[in-house]
């Protein structure tokens, strides 16, 4: 299955893209997604407590399974304002 | 109204939009970008907003809503700027038009804080040095 992947703020930065179309395996959830994301990109992984997810525009929490054709957002603390 | 804007906020025109003969209070709440952040000594030059548009304009539509189901019946705007904003511009505007000022005051509060607190928008503070940082808010 594909999943579209955006990157926000300073984990865009970290990750090097804003957004990125994803194979995963069925039923990857999105902490095994931020896991895989986190093997690539030095310094993400100890961003992981701060950071939340959303699938699909609405926040998830990381045993949240993907689906084909969702869109995640990797959200780092907001500062709007 | 609710919007990002990648131009300065036009705040005369937001109060003209929010207000009608049923309002006798008009409450506007502008941030604006500040010279220094609180416990860095560095001259600010400018903030660059980023946002997740789709979510941010829903998260903006639910506080208004909220808003108005707390403390209404309200007109409402709810404007973030994204982009670079220069110092001293407004980078959102909260503007509440109620038929009285505690009303007004209250949803006007209500909105700015449930913003900071979860629409995602990130802002990225460029130093007169060069050098640049994220600033995630604090709680209120």
């Amino acid at each position: 299955m594909r999943v579209r992947v955006l990157a926000f703020a300073r984990l865009r930065e970290l990750l090097g893209f804003g957004a990125r179309d994803l194979d995963l395996a069925e039923g990857e959830t999105l902490d095994g997604l931020w896991s895989r994301l986190a093997g690539e990109a030095d310094g993400l992984g100890g961003l992981r407590a701060s950071t939340r997810f959303a699938r699909n525009g609405a926040l998830a929490n990381g045993a949240t399974a993907l689906r084909d054709g969702d869109e995640v957002a990797l959200l780092p603390p907001v500062g709007g304002g | 109204m609710i919007g990002l804007s990648a131009d300065a906020l036009d705040v005369a025109s937001l109060e003209r939009v929010v207000k009608t003969d049923a309002h006798g209070a008009v409450v506007t709440f502008l941030g604006t970008t500040r010279a220094t952040s609180p416990g860095d000594p560095r001259p600010v030059e400018a903030l660059e907003y980023e946002a997740y548009e789709t979510m941010a304009l829903a998260e903006m539509t639910a506080i208004a809503r909220e808003a108005d189901e707390r403390f209404g019946p309200l007109g409402i705007a709810i404007v973030h700027r994204t982009g670079r904003v220069a110092l001293g511009e407004p980078s959102v505007a909260v503007v509440v038009a109620a038929p009285h000022r505690g009303a007004a005051f209250d949803a006007c509060r209500y909105a700015i804080d449930a913003l900071k607190s979860r629409v995602p928008v990130w802002k990225r503070e460029v130093y007169r040095d060069g050098d640049a940082a994220w600033i995630a808010n604090t709680a209120p």
